[in-house]
């Protein structure tokens, strides 16, 4: 009898079914992911018991930082060429199509409206350098936040689900919100939203028992 | 490293001429699946599945406001003022009975601990309310009016909006402190030895 020789079965394993897998993932997450915007302050926002998610789209967000400076953003880059435009005629600042340009696709603005082409001139690290990033003044005398708002509101062009946002530090004093509750309160806006981080109901508070039998939080 | 695997194409023995060798398609797919992952990873950890949440605040008209206050009773209001230091000061009413704020337990002071701080407070003025019944005989509801001194912060503010979605409060409105609530404040907080810290 000579010897059977048994052939040795490789080793390699076939890798395509395993790169599908990862193909499959892949695309998955670079479809769920969104990078955010460079915000120019960072703000940790206070929690509430709230479950409401902020949309995001359609939202004018004012954000406050823990020293009360006032920063404005808004989604929607036709949107924001449509507003810049209508600032840059109405103010006569002399803007460049660059400079509009820097405002469509950056993020938050911080800035009076005196300094704006010179802020918008420059890159987001160079401002806070420059000490540019001064926020919106809110005042009584000079109050751009308003200005801000209504000019937004005309780019958005009465947009039925349009959404004006909060997102104030822990640490804001109190008179920069109320300043800022006020302009709205003038504008006739009276559906604001806060942004706020989320945690647990109270155990045993009415809103906990409310939410075990499923009944709807009356806001 | 991406050879072509030539084992099964080895000689058979037969040689046929000038025929070339077979070449096997088969690809190493090792460093491919690498790649992925590592994209994979990236992607993972850059994803936020955590949006933030909002709170609704229905700001009350101007003209409305005035109104509304003079349509709240006494005997259904509970005031909240928030100072500095995330302190919670509070009294029954509306502060227009000079002699109930006479009385020095009138004004109070409370922190928002969990247990035995605004919560609490806002509890029982609600149970207490309850029982009373209005002119068409159906129970009442409590009226919380917010005011917040210049020295509170926004976390202040949201915390006690926060109560009011916690406890359910139907009716309540952020007013514009008073001199006379400010004035509360600053004896309260001197008497407490609060005022230097």
């Amino acid at each position: 009898m000579p010897k059977v020789k048994m052939p040795r079965k490789s080793t390699l394993v076939d890798m395509t079914a395993m790169c599908d897998v990862a193909f499959l993932l892949l695309t998955f997450f670079m479809l769920a992911t969104k990078f955010k915007p460079d915000e120019p302050v960072t703000v940790v926002t206070p929690s509430s018991i709230n479950t409401k998610l902020l949309p995001d789209s359609d939202v004018i967000m004012l954000t406050v930082d823990a020293g009360g400076k006032i920063f404005f953003s808004m989604d929607g880059q036709p949107k924001r060429q449509q507003l810049i435009n209508d600032l840059d005629q109405q103010y006569k600042l002399g803007l460049t199509e660059k400079e509009k340009n820097n405002f469509v696709v950056g993020s938050s603005v911080g800035t009076d409206i005196k300094s704006l082409k010179t802020y918008l001139d420059m890159k987001p690290e160079e401002r806070k350098k420059a000490g540019l990033e001064k926020g919106i003044p809110v005042d009584s005398a000079n109050n751009e936040v308003a200005v801000w708002i209504e000019y937004a509101r005309s780019a958005q062009g009465g947009n039925p689900k349009l959404q004006y946002c909060i997102k104030a530090d822990n640490g804001t004093p109190y008179p920069v919100i109320k300043d800022i509750l006020d302009t709205f309160k003038e504008k006739k806006i009276q559906k604001l939203n806060l942004v706020t981080n989320l945690e647990a109901a109270p155990a045993g508070s009415a809103a906990a028992l409310a939410r075990a039998e499923g009944k709807s939080d009356h806001e | 490293m991406a050879e072509m695997d030539t084992s099964s194409s080895g000689g058979k023995g037969k040689h046929q001429g000038t025929k070339s060798k077979k070449q096997s398609t088969r690809v190493d797919m090792t460093p491919m699946v690498d790649l992925g992952f590592l994209l994979i990873t990236f992607f993972m950890l850059t994803t936020t599945m955590s949006k933030p949440k909002t709170m609704d605040l229905i700001m009350p008209k101007d003209t409305e406001n005035e109104k509304d206050q003079n349509k709240v009773k006494e005997s259904t209001a509970l005031t909240i003022l928030l100072g500095k230091k995330d302190r919670v000061y509070y009294y029954e009413g509306l502060a227009q009975d000079p002699n109930a704020s006479a009385n020095p337990d009138f004004f109070k002071a409370t922190t928002f601990a969990n247990t035995g701080g605004i919560r609490d407070v806002i509890i029982k003025k609600r149970d207490e309310v309850s029982q009373l019944r209005n002119s068409k005989g159906e129970p009442e509801d409590v009226v919380v009016i917010i005011k917040a001194d210049d020295d509170a912060t926004y976390k202040d503010f949201v915390d006690i909006l926060d109560e009011m979605a916690i406890n359910r409060i139907q009716r309540y409105a952020t007013v514009d402190i008073s001199d006379q609530d400010k004035t509360w404040i600053k004896q309260t907080e001197a008497a407490n030895g609060g005022g230097s810290k």
